[in-house]
């Protein structure tokens, strides 16, 4: 009987999995919270499976914005799996039938465990214990955050409106590193705080989203200069 | 019925997304400014997530007892607290918040 084989890369994978997971919970409870019903809130981990994308989603449901708005949202947020797609296709070369497969798996956490890893072999298998561990316990932990938050009644009670501003905030804190997205952060807080009163909810994110690709360009030009 | 429509067109968007990466031709890595410009995108949005989350009711802007939540949330992460403890401390402080009496 082969022994599973342990290495650095499944372990951080599992670990990984481990963690994230958990707070799949806070997704479910917060997509029930938003509106939507167990089952809308389970589709979206099994299928989007992407946290920031989700998040986005429910979060724009949340605020009474239209379903237009929660999928520009959620679409802008999942440009970045495009670029890691690019990355992990050179690093993992899956073959055509693969490719599909390996889409699914595409997340911020598959993608940091394959590309920490230094052999091809090792760049695999953590992309791989990462992304299908993190699928798992995810959607576990959705459905459990889902049951959940929907025993548990009026959301604003229990403070599911503030947990959603801490979610959001505890995404966004580890990518303030260096002034350029500090100032690009800053920037779409005072956009959306301007647009909130003038606009349909939901929208003043899609304009944030024209905002902070303004910026981007004139930091661009700033560095090339 | 109307809202399962959205879910689903907007997890094939997504996913789309996520293939296209596997799909496009390699040189448009060698474009520098892709990656960058998805990473500014992500900010901001996250950013705007964050606002509309924490004072957006509607069309107005309210003060209540999600601030405290936010406020919160920049302490524990201070802490270098894990993630699903900055989510709990958020709701924690806002469900305080209420209890006291606050909006």
């Amino acid at each position: 009987m082969p022994r599973p084989n342990f290495t650095p890369a499944v372990r951080s994978g599992l670990s990984i999995a481990a963690a994230v997971g958990i707070y799949g919970v806070s997704f479910g409870a917060l997509g029930v919270a938003s509106g939507l019903s167990i089952a809308q809130t389970c589709a979206l981990s099994l299928l989007m499976f992407t946290g920031g994308s989700q998040f986005a989603f429910v979060g724009v449901i949340a605020g009474g914005g239209t379903g237009l708005s929660a999928l520009t949202a959620a679409t802008l947020l999942g440009l970045r799996n495009g670029v890691y797609g690019m990355q992990l296709e050179a690093l993992l070369r899956p073959s055509r039938l693969m490719a599909p497969v390996c889409a699914q798996f595409t997340i911020d956490e598959s993608m940091a465990n394959a590309t920490a890893q230094e052999a091809s072999d090792e760049q695999r298998r953590g992309f791989w214990t990462a992304g299908i561990g993190v699928f798992v316990t995810w959607n576990i932990f959705t459905l459990v955050g889902a049951l959940a938050g929907n025993a548990m009644g009026d959301p604003a009670r229990w403070g599911l409106d503030g947990a959603a501003c801490a979610a959001f905030l505890g995404l966004l804190w580890p990518r303030l590193q260096g002034r350029d997205p500090i100032a690009i952060a800053v920037v779409c807080v005072v956009a959306t705080i301007l647009f909130t009163p003038f606009t349909a909810p939901g929208l003043p994110i899609i304009f944030a989203a024209v905002v902070a690709a303004v910026v981007w360009a004139v930091q661009q030009r700033r560095a090339t200069a | 019925m109307n809202l399962w429509l959205w879910v689903l067109l907007a997890a094939a968007a997504t996913y789309a997304l996520k293939l296209a990466g596997y799909l496009l031709p390699k040189s448009l890595l060698d474009r520098p400014w892709v990656p960058s410009l998805a990473a500014a995108l992500t900010v901001g949005l996250l950013a705007s997530l964050v606002v509309s989350n924490t004072v957006a009711k509607g069309q107005g802007l309210v003060f209540d007892s999600r601030l405290l939540g936010l406020a919160a949330a920049v302490v524990a992460l201070k802490f270098k607290a894990p993630y699903i403890v900055v989510v709990i401390v958020g709701g924690v402080a806002t469900a305080a918040g209420r209890w006291a009496g606050l909006p």
